[in-house]
């Protein structure tokens, strides 16, 4: 086993809204990414994926709160840190995030060089401008950006460029954890490919040390990542490698997840999608026992009655479900 | 997965022709600027045939649904719906097209006029299919109707304004709209983009259960080229303006001829082929 770079252990966290109502959107997650390893975290929009990425790098904003909860990166301990000091000594140089519309954080006033400028000297503010110029360089040519972008400003640039630059730019200082989320959803898939073979070459040239991929696009996920997680509603209902999560999921929902893939490949056409009926749970007052309950087909009465723990099985596999794996194999095959 | 899709692909060539093109081309601007967006394009889109019209973006497939619509006058070139020229010289002849043709769009966020309850919008479908002069009650059942149709329940929708509901209810209001109007085609413009995976399958069976009732052409517009293979009969791919390929889904997807047809789809992430991503050097070389 190799060493842990992040590790979050029972992290709660909430909203609390305008009407000083709570809304718990990550409710008891735990989970570890090794060195060398990638972690991808699938869902539909509202499960908490996002909120998730938020404080897992202790991004503590209003109406974002704290609860409780460890959130350990390499040995250091950063939870229940303040933002602005979080912001100082983690952001860039342990985590680095790369939102979803990244693509348009770039100040359309300023060279690309000038951002790249601003990263290093927020954590050294005696570089030398020369220095930075030719670390940026070499950089850029090893992740196969033409250098010449140093000097463009952002509006000459395409979307696809632009997104691999902000890729290029927040992960300058070697992170040791690099959280994205939806990185591409906004992209073509010709440009989609680009970024994700950046992000390869990031891991394999040892410039980041672990990644967090955050999307709902699971044959993406499947590609890029060694293992999935599925969230739903605040809480990870299952873990495994990602060839396993795709090809012989356990939990209800997850089943549910994987058999609406679309893919372009022989026997996409045969099958008939399979749609979950109904919406997630308010989070506000999140339901006793399973969350899933009210939209599972194998539902039974003592689903909707006191906490459903995490089971772990076979090899660092895991799954939140009353039922044991034989009942749920036997479901899924009588279907 | 065992279960067996509703619709099995079917052969359109001998099925009559509901809307077609012939040599439809747009420019924008003049001189250095003149961009041609659609490029003498030819197409039949047969009755009760699922197309799908695929292409990145800036290929051109907006510009060409909004020609299909009538929203915008094609440079040259001719629209013939069912057999006849398309005339939309004067609003009253645009809306008579109208009720041949309807869509549903990419964002349905911006689908529906902030100020009219839904009442209001699914009242005005029936009154455009000449309803005007129904009861009460037979409006208020075939709005009952149109919204279990969907999975909605009128009764929950009833005197509620449309920023009330959640992305993926308000592209199934959209598609209880179409149900009322019954039109001759249906233009979908990417309407699953922005709703997730799990709405996703729920938006696309009722497309297709729709399509098999009314009997209606749907031309579907999507970037995804997984999704249009799993949904469509017939599949134009688009690049820069013009159809590089066309024909059957099962025949474009698994035996793609054109170039672009299959970086495309290798371009794809998939679950039971390795994904290369060795060409990306190539395109940055490029």
């Amino acid at each position: 086993m190799g060493k842990k770079m992040l590790e979050v252990k029972n992290l709660k966290t909430k909203y609390v809204t305008r009407f000083h109502e709570d809304v718990y959107a990550v409710d008891g997650v735990s989970f570890s990414i090794e060195e060398g390893k990638s972690l991808g975290i699938a869902g539909e929009s509202g499960c908490g994926k996002s909120t998730l990425a938020l404080s897992m790098m202790g991004y503590y904003f209003p109406p974002l709160h704290y609860m409780s909860g460890d959130i350990i990166i390499d040995g250091a301990n950063i939870s229940g840190m303040k933002p602005d000091d979080v912001r100082k000594t983690i952001l860039g140089t342990e985590i680095a995030y790369i939102p979803q519309a990244a693509m348009n954080a770039l100040n359309p006033t300023q060279k690309i060089i000038r951002f790249l400028e601003d990263v290093i000297r927020a954590h050294d503010p005696k570089a030398d401008k020369k220095e930075i110029r030719e670390r940026a360089q070499a950089r850029f040519a090893e992740l196969g950006l033409p250098k010449e972008v140093l000097e463009k400003h952002a509006v000459e640039l395409s979307g696809g460029m632009k997104q691999r630059t902000v890729i290029a730019v927040s992960t300058i200082l070697s992170p040791k954890v690099l959280i994205a989320d939806e990185p591409s959803s906004a992209l073509d898939v010709t440009s989609q490919k680009m970024v994700i073979k950046m992000m390869r070459e990031l891991m394999e040239k040892g410039y980041i040390k672990s990644m967090l991929f955050i999307t709902h696009e699971l044959p993406l996920l499947y590609n890029v990542t060694d293992d999935i997680m599925v969230m739903y509603a605040g809480q990870i209902v299952e873990r495994g490698s990602a060839k396993e999560m795709v090809f012989d999921p356990v939990h209800p929902y997850s089943h549910g997840l994987m058999g609406s893939i679309l893919v372009p490949e022989e026997g996409t056409r045969g099958h008939k999608l399979a749609a979950i009926p109904g919406t997630p749970p308010n989070l506000k007052k999140p339901p006793d026992g399973c969350r899933f309950a009210e939209r599972c087909k194998y539902a039974r009465p003592e689903c909707r009655f006191g906490m459903v723990l995490e089971k772990e099985f076979g090899e660092g596999r895991m799954y939140r479900c009353l039922m044991g794996l034989d009942e749920l194999k036997e479901v899924y095959d009588n279907e | 997965m065992s279960e067996e899709r509703i619709t099995p692909a079917k052969d359109f060539t001998n099925a009559p022709l509901c809307l077609s093109g012939r040599g439809v081309t747009k420019i924008f601007g003049l001189g250095e600027k003149r961009t041609v967006a659609v490029d003498h394009v030819d197409f039949d889109f047969h009755e009760g045939e699922f197309v799908s019209i695929v292409g990145e973006s800036g290929s051109g497939k907006t510009t060409l649904s909004k020609m299909l619509l009538g929203l915008s006058n094609q440079t040259s070139g001719e629209i013939l719906f069912q057999g006849k020229t398309r005339d939309i010289s004067s609003g009253s002849k645009r809306r008579e097209y109208w009720k041949g043709i309807q869509a549903i769009f990419q964002d349905p966020f911006a689908s529906f006029n902030t100020f009219n309850k839904i009442d209001t919008v699914l009242l005005d479908c029936i009154n455009m299919r000449g309803g005007k002069n129904l009861s009460r009650q037979e409006k208020f059942d075939m709005m009952t109707e149109a919204c279990s149709f969907v999975n909605l329940k009128f009764a929950e929708l009833t005197n509620k304004y449309p920023f009330e509901l959640s992305g993926g209810q308000m592209q199934r209001l959209m598609i209880a709209r179409i149900f009322l109007l019954k039109p001759k085609i249906l233009l979908a413009d990417e309407p699953t983009s922005m709703v997730d995976a799990c709405s996703r399958a729920t938006i696309l069976d009722m497309l297709l259960q729709l399509r098999d009732e009314v009997g209606m052409t749907v031309i579907f517009i999507t970037h995804d080229i997984g999704l249009a293979y799993y949904i469509s009969d017939t599949v134009y791919i688009m690049e820069h303006g013009k159809f590089v390929e066309y024909g059957k889904a099962d025949e474009v997807i698994l035996n793609p001829k054109a170039a672009y047809t299959k970086r495309l789809i290798s371009d794809v992430p998939k679950i039971h082929e390795e994904w290369d991503l060795s060409t990306v050097d190539e395109l940055n070389a490029g």
